[in-house]
């Protein structure tokens, strides 16, 4: 198995802008995608779809939608929780109040709900920028969730804002099982991802980077910030709204809006810390790190200590490890899990010559 | 009528301590163009180690348990440990980070703040814990006598306390030595490396600053309402007080705070009943964002335009 | 290759035959609260010509640059441009109206690569939208395929061909100036401002970054305004050269009568301060 570009000519543009240009890289993803959508279902237990599988995914979502805003735009949102409730809470209604609303629209609506709130708090973005944008997008944060619990008509009247969703159906087939929903989520995940990254590399990528890098310059040669930043504002609000969705339908199964905490948003942000600001892949690996790092710290923690481990501790040590790693990355990796890879492909690529 | 003043003193009262904490964020971004976002942290690891000592000092020295000594003993061991928390910040987090952007750094101090409050909870514990500075949160009986406003003895006391702090803080970097350097260091990073004033230095003294105020309002806010993780978010209403004010601006910071601290006080009792009420938690970061949209620049900064 | 480039470019025939008036700048005034950047300037810029401005460090080289594609706002005076007088303007106006720039301090798009920097610089005729960009199909490919053709041209006249791929952050200072201009070029633009495009070369990078100038405006019929401290390069290439000093307009004319004017002799020798 050797990992060589060599001889792999590119005769035209087309296979010049492939998303995987080196042939094993797409052998590997053929490879990749069998594996989840097969053999996954086929013998992954219960708790690893319904416990691990299918939050990586939702979170693998939203931690593109936040690295589409933070990562390829430039601006910096402590918010994303927030428009996960609203495509949660949009998505219910959605469904609630329409008759035979189909469930992959009412997602998508969801999603399209978060995008319009989402463009309304980035609108400061226009004129400021850096930790000023920070703060405002925590007035989103807090309001959002404010908002959803004090008007009890986004839950249908429940008590404290708590929404039971209802059964996913899809052409009459009902979403009952773990499998069912894994295989769904990844679906609409999959989908998703591959549109991010058409995005990411296409005209509208580029505004976003260009803004992101140096507004001034991008303004010069005509791109005009204000659209680009909004846009980035909806699409990412979009994915959040879409992962918020999946939240509620395919993972938890009932949701309240406090659930959709500042604390969930740090989670996202540290997702794309780790995983890699402005990379796709690094959504998904960073996303795969915060859910398991707890899980795994648990299970470690569980069998060295048993029941001598003092309470809080569990989270307490969360707490150290998730801040410890956020500034070990920015120091030390800035461009998280996803460059780490990029280098040991690299690697491969040269082995074995060293040079 | 005279409603209105009650809560609008309140709320004026309160927000001296949102400019104390808004302060330590100002002057740890003007020496080192660092947004500080542990400060909330900041606060209730100060809190949290100060009741923590008051609590296992008697048992370590044999002093009486709620005692003056005691008190004394504590404060001065969490300062010390403010001061630690500071210069380690410094070392450990901000040097390594020197020349990155801004947003990096910002996103640094958020691994800070999950850090501190982590390391405090694990030393300390996680539960609510009562704090008493022995000043009792009743009205003030020649003010409810004479104007039929209840003003609370506690809250003024808090509000002197902190307006004195701030008064000092203002004044110390005005004419002190270290003040002066300080400003060198804010307007130039550069020059005033080249003229001589050790940056490290500055930093040290400036995050054990922060640290001293951090301790002050958690000791505060604590003995109102508890020494718990709430506080942080509290502490956090600091950041719309910046935006009001201007991040490099010490009079912003406390301008902004009192309009902070009154503005929300109004419109909880105001506006709070037509809405179902709990609008404090986020009435001062809507009212930041709007005022970013009409003056970006905040109250006391400057218009700038990129330099290209 | 070139050839192909040159008919598309806005002027078919070559040749430095200067024309009219295109840029005319009137009473210029521009201050940063008490700081007078500019103070009362007039000169115009005609057709196919390379117009110096030059001046001492802080003359105000860099702001008049500025306010002729709209990044500063003047506080007094008129631009004229292609005869329609406008005196508040904003960069993307002046980009589709297809001014294009350079900047003194690179202001590349640091994150990405060399390809996609340039590839930035097409943005204005690029007409797909978002959604046809998140199929990535059909006309948005199209449209990238045409348009890497054109930025592909323009990598080759600028010999980066070898750093295509390359992140900018990684380039040396030489080649990162190569590369801001080929993003300005990439605009094809009928009228192109140069910041100190040769500042901090050496010998060997300015000669070629010279050649290129000289070759974007014999072959494309680009007007040019450059910014330049090198006196021998500018006396050299330039058709008329303004000069400025603390923000005022101290000199105008072809190179040869401003380098005998005793304002300017005075003000670069520091006589007259
Ligand atoms: N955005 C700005 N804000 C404040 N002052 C500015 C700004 N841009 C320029 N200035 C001031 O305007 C004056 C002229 O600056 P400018 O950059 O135009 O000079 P220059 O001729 O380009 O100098 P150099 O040769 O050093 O590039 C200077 O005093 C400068 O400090
Ligand atoms: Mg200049």
């Amino acid at each position: 198995m050797l990992y060589r570009e060599a001889g792999q000519f590119k005769a035209s543009y087309e296979e010049d802008q492939q998303i995987f240009p080196i042939r094993q890289d797409r052998v590997g993803m053929a490879v990749l995608l069998a594996f989840f959508f097969l053999a996954v279902p086929m013998f992954a237990s219960q708790y690893w779809l319904q416990a691990i599988l299918i939050p990586v995914l939702i979170f693998s979502l939203a931690a593109i939608g936040l690295n589409i805003l933070t990562g390829y735009a430039g601006q910096l949102s402590l918010g994303s929780a927030a428009f996960m409730a609203v495509g949660a809470f949009g998505a219910y209604n959605f469904m609630l109040r329409i008759d035979g609303m189909p469930f992959l629209l009412g997602i998508v609506l969801g999603g399209l709900s978060a995008a319009l709130v989402g463009v309304a708090f980035g609108l400061p973005s226009l004129r400021i920028k850096g930790f000023y944008l920070a703060v405002a997008t925590l007035a989103a944060q807090f309001f959002i969730v404010w908002a959803l619990v004090k008007f009890p008509w986004f839950s249908n009247y429940s008590s404290s804002g708590v929404i039971s969703a209802q059964e996913i159906q899809i052409l009459g087939y009902a979403f009952t099982t773990p499998e069912s929903k894994y295989l769904l989520t990844l679906a609409v995940v999959t989908v998703f991802a591959l549109v991010a990254k058409n995005l990411v590399r296409s005209t509208t990528g580029r505004r976003w980077m260009a803004v992101r890098d140096m507004d001034v310059a991008a303004e010069v040669i005509g791109i005009r910030p204000m659209r680009a930043k909004l846009s980035a504002f909806a699409v990412s609000s979009f994915y959040c709204g879409v992962a918020g969705a999946l939240y509620a339908y395919t993972y938890l199964g009932t949701v309240e809006p406090e659930g959709f905490n500042l604390d969930l948003s740090f989670k996202i942000l540290f997702m794309i810390i780790i995983g890699g600001v402005g990379s796709i892949l690094g959504s998904f690996l960073g996303a795969a790190f915060i859910v398991l790092l707890p899980i795994l710290l648990n299970v470690v923690m569980h069998s060295t200590l048993g029941s001598a481990m003092p309470p809080g501790l569990g989270s307490n040590l969360e707490l150290i490890i998730f801040g410890g790693l956020i500034i070990f990355f920015l120091i030390v990796e800035p461009h998280g899990l996803a460059r780490l890879w990029q280098l040991g492909k690299d690697k491969l690529r040269l082995w074995p010559f060293p040079h | 009528m005279g409603f209105f003043f009650e809560v609008l003193i309140g709320g004026l009262l309160s927000g001296v301590l949102y400019s104390l904490v808004a302060l330590g964020f100002v002057l740890i971004y003007k020496a080192s163009g660092v947004f500080n976002f542990a400060q909330g942290a900041m606060v209730f690891f100060a809190a949290l180690t100060f009741v923590g000592f008051m609590e296992v000092l008697p048992g370590w020295t044999g002093l009486e348990a709620g005692s003056r000594a005691v008190f004394w003993f504590a404060f001065v061991l969490s300062l010390g440990a403010m001061v630690v928390l500071g210069v380690l910040t410094e070392r450990v987090v901000l040097r390594p980070l020197v020349n990155q952007p801004h947003i990096t750094l910002f996103m640094a101090t958020i691994g800070l703040t999950f850090l501190i409050e982590g390391i405090v909870q694990a030393i300390w514990g996680s539960h609510v814990r009562g704090l008493d500075l022995g000043i009792t949160d009743e009205p003030i009986e020649w003010i409810l006598d004479s104007a039929d406003i209840i003003v609370s003895k506690f809250d003024v006391f808090a509000a002197t306390l902190a307006g004195v702090l701030v008064a000092s803080l203002a004044l110390f970097f005005q004419y002190t030595k270290v003040g002066r350097a300080l400003r060198a260091v804010a307007d130039d990073h550069q020059a005033a490396l080249s003229i001589g004033i050790p940056l490290q230095h500055i930093w040290a003294i400036v995050w054990s600053v922060a640290g001293f105020v951090a301790l002050v309002a958690g000791l505060i806010w604590g003995a109102r309402s508890g020494v718990q993780f709430a506080l942080t978010f509290t502490a956090l209403k600091a950041l719309p007080v910046l935006i009001l004010g201007g991040f490099t601006s010490v009079p912003g910071a406390i301008v902004g705070g009192l309009i902070i601290g009154a503005s929300e006080k109004l419109a909880e009792v105001y506006l709070g009943p037509f809405v179902g009420g709990g609008i404090e938690g986020w009435f001062p970061y809507v009212l930041a964002l709007l005022f970013l949209l009409v003056r970006p620049e905040g109250l006391f900064g400057e218009k700038h335009i990129d330099r290209v | 290759m070139m050839n192909e480039m040159a008919q598309t470019a806005t002027l078919p025939e070559s040749g430095r035959r200067i024309g009219e008036v295109i840029l005319d700048l009137k009473n210029i005034s521009l201050r940063f609260g008490g700081v007078k950047a500019l103070t009362d300037i007039s000169f115009d810029v005609r057709e196919h010509e390379i117009r110096s401005i030059i001046g001492p460090n802080g003359a105000g080289k860099s702001s008049m640059l500025n306010v002729m594609n709209g990044v500063y706002h003047p506080q007094e005076g008129t631009i004229l441009f292609r005869g329609e007088p406008r005196q508040q303007m904003d960069p993307h106006m002046a980009a589709t109206q297809g001014i294009a720039r350079t900047f003194q301090n690179i202001a590349l798009f640091k994150g990405m690569s060399v390809l996609d920097n340039i590839m930035t610089g097409r943005n204005l005729k690029m007409k797909t939208n978002l959604f046809q960009h998140a199929l990535f199909w059909g006309a948005a490919q199209r449209e990238e395929i045409e348009h890497r053709k054109k930025v592909e041209e323009v990598i080759d006249f600028l010999e980066i061909q070898s750093i295509r791929k390359t992140p900018v952050g990684r380039l040396p200072y030489g080649l990162q100036k190569r590369v801001e201009l080929a993003r300005a070029l990439a605009a094809e633009p009928t009228l192109l401002l140069l910041d100190e495009p040769m500042a901090g070369m050496n010998v060997e990078e300015k000669q070629d970054m010279c050649r290129f100038i000289l070759d974007v405006n014999d072959q494309f019929g680009t007007t040019i305004v450059l910014i330049e401290h090198d006196m021998g390069v500018v006396m050299d290439i330039s058709d008329r050269v303004v000069v400025l000093d603390y923000g005022k307009k101290i000199g105008d004319g072809t190179p040869d009568e401003v380098k005998n004017d005793p304002d300017v002799i005075a003000a670069y020798l520091g006589a007259s301060h």
